[in-house]
């Protein structure tokens, strides 16, 4: 299989600080879901901004095939453009400098709308949606952009729990239909269980923790990773059912 | 929505027809009144025959006097308007004109020069051409050591150049002779279309339509601008090149502008407000729309700083004494719930 990343002894730190994480090397194929996990501060994000290309990492090197589409975790824009207007904007690669959209593009992008089922928006102002539609809106700005590769920076962080199924649902789909490979971050064990691929835990110690999720969601790694007591749990179905992880709370 | 470029339409037709009405009008308009039928009759002569029921000095002061003015009008407004129209969307900011990065400061201090030396007409107008376009190069030179994504360096630069030009003005105006030199200052720091000739005119209309048609074509990057800029990077856009080449387009205009009509403040900061309640806040639309309005609003006081009093009133002057109450209405109604975008 063709791979869409690959990371060579990648490391990172901003000044003289404690790394965030060393050594990291590992590849991504085409149609792959890769989640990343890690506490606050541990480096998601700017493994993400490494990838982008909006940050040169301290150590190491890192190969992307193809363009990306980003999904940010939130966007403020000062004007209330509409949604398809805000949608319109993924088209950026494929529109030269001195051109508009054409048709072409504005039909692209009221696809990305209906394949999100938010048709509905297309004329709303983007700055009046709710968090979860926003989410929404710039996932099919990205869809618009036709990009080989899509990262998302916690993707499900402001949605409530049918949306985020919806946007876990999508990005299940579109690496399976489009073969589009797809890296996201999150804080949810489940959602990482339930769509990707493979697992990159960023651990406290700077190491890293980079297989089949289902290998590497064990309890023991999450445990480690969070620092607090995880149960891995079966939820429903005769088959077997879902994997869940539950975190332990509360006295004991 | 789907009604929407429908109505845009028809505001683009309405806008047009106003515009030309209103030229026509403003041929006529001033100390020596001209009737609008006659106004018509003189300038559809040279194409078509028509029985001369005019005097020559009516005809003279349409084709010689007013007609220039008008155009340079109806292109300084036009210009005014696009620059803050493209710069608002570029620094993600409403109360922002061409002021910011110091492109009229840069060409007033130029203008002002030349005047203090008494340099002839066409240095003046030069002069203020490559002052606004020194003061944008070097805010470049300022902002370009740091990180050069970052909007609040660039801000920071202008606002240095920017004092730094009104500075070197006052200097020039404390120390100018109070009967020779004085008078024509101050008068040229006000704004006005009074001095307006062919050449002129074709100083100003060059780089207004060269950078108005670049502007027109670039519009739906101002869209990609207005985002923030790792997330406009993120979509593929060359944030800090096309950021500048914007800039450049906006000192092209400002600068001429300033070059032949002096300090009109105002009408890029106003003009981008009221088309984006007409339209939206689109580029691609706001951009056609603000140039329409701008050249309206400018033509519109013009006329009335010529037929006002019994002598003429700068256009600056009016422009500002208009702009701030209208800029006002518009705060308040955003504080009983208008937007101030929508």
């Amino acid at each position: 299989m063709e791979l869409a990343i690959r990371l060579d002894g990648l490391g990172h730190r901003y000044g003289a600080e404690d790394w965030l994480f060393r050594e990291l090397s590992g590849v991504v194929r085409r149609g792959e879901v890769l989640a990343i996990l890690g506490p606050n501060g541990r480096g998601k994000t700017t493994l993400l901004n490494i990838l982008l290309g909006q940050l040169r990492p301290t150590q190491g090197t890192v190969a992307v095939d193809g363009s990306i589409g980003y999904v940010p975790q939130a966007l403020n824009t000062p004007f209330p453009y509409s949604v398809l207007d805000m949608v319109l904007m993924g088209r950026a690669r494929h529109v030269g400098l001195l051109r508009s959209p054409t048709r072409h593009d504005h039909a692209i992008a009221h696809a990305a709308l209906d394949e999100l089922g938010i048709a509905a928006l297309a004329a709303r102002a983007f700055t009046t949606l709710s968090g979860g539609q926003r989410q929404l809106v710039l996932f099919a700005r990205a869809l618009a952009a036709e990009s080989e590769l899509l990262i998302l920076d916690e993707p499900s962080a402001a949605l409530d729990l049918r949306n985020q199924k919806i946007i876990l649902d999508h990005i299940a789909k579109l690496a399976a239909r489009r073969g589009l490979s797809v890296v996201f971050t999150t804080h949810q064990p489940q959602h990482a269980s339930s769509v990707a691929d493979s697992a990159l835990l960023l651990m406290p110690d700077a190491s890293a923790l980079w297989g089949p999720s289902r290998e590497v969601l064990s309890e023991a790694a999450l445990t480690r990773l969070y620092g607090i007591e995880l149960r891995r749990v079966r939820v429903g179905g005769e088959d077997g059912g879902e994997l869940g992880f539950v975190p332990v709370f509360g006295r004991r | 929505m789907s009604g929407a470029p429908a109505r845009r339409r028809l505001l683009a037709v309405i806008g047009s027809a106003l515009l030309v009405l209103l030229a026509l009008a403003s041929l006529g308009i001033g100390r020596y009144s001209v009737p609008f039928a006659t106004v018509v009759d003189i300038l559809r002569a040279p194409l078509w025959p028509v029985e001369v029921h005019w005097s020559a000095a009516e005809q003279l002061v349409v084709w010689q006097l007013r007609l220039p003015r008008v155009l340079a009008a109806l292109l300084a407004g036009a210009a005014l308007a696009l620059a803050g129209a493209t710069l608002q969307g570029v620094f993600r900011n409403p109360l922002v004109d061409a002021g910011i990065v110091g492109i009229s400061g840069g060409a007033a201090g130029g203008g002002v020069l030349a005047l203090f030396f008494a340099w002839p007409g066409l240095a003046v107008a030069g002069l203020a051409f490559a002052g606004g376009l020194a003061a944008l190069a070097l805010v470049f030179a300022i902002s370009r050591r740091s990180d050069p994504r970052e909007l609040m360096t660039l801000v920071l630069a202008g606002l240095v150049i920017g004092q730094f030009c009104s500075a070197l003005v006052s200097l020039l105006v404390y120390c100018a002779d109070p009967e020779r030199q004085l008078p024509g200052i101050v008068y040229w720091l006000m704004g006005s279309f009074a001095r307006i000739d062919p050449q002129r005119l074709a100083l100003l209309a060059g780089p207004v339509l060269l950078g108005g048609v670049l502007l027109y074509r670039l519009r739906w990057r101002i869209n990609l601008l207005s985002l923030d800029a790792a997330d406009a990077a993120s979509l593929g856009v060359p944030v800090v090149a096309t950021r500048w080449l914007l800039l450049t387009l906006v000192a092209l205009l400002v600068g001429a502008q300033v070059a032949v009509s002096g300090g009109i403040g105002w009408v890029g900061l106003i003009v981008p407000h009221l088309a984006r309640r007409l339209v939206g806040p689109d580029h691609r639309v706001l951009l056609p729309a603000s140039a329409l309005l701008g050249a309206l609003l400018m033509l519109a006081i013009d006329d009335l700083a010529r037929s006002l009093g019994a002598q003429e009133l700068p256009v600056g002057l009016l422009a500002a004494l208009l702009g701030t109450p209208l800029f006002a209405y518009l705060l308040w109604r955003r504080r009983s719930g208008g937007g101030l975008w929508s």
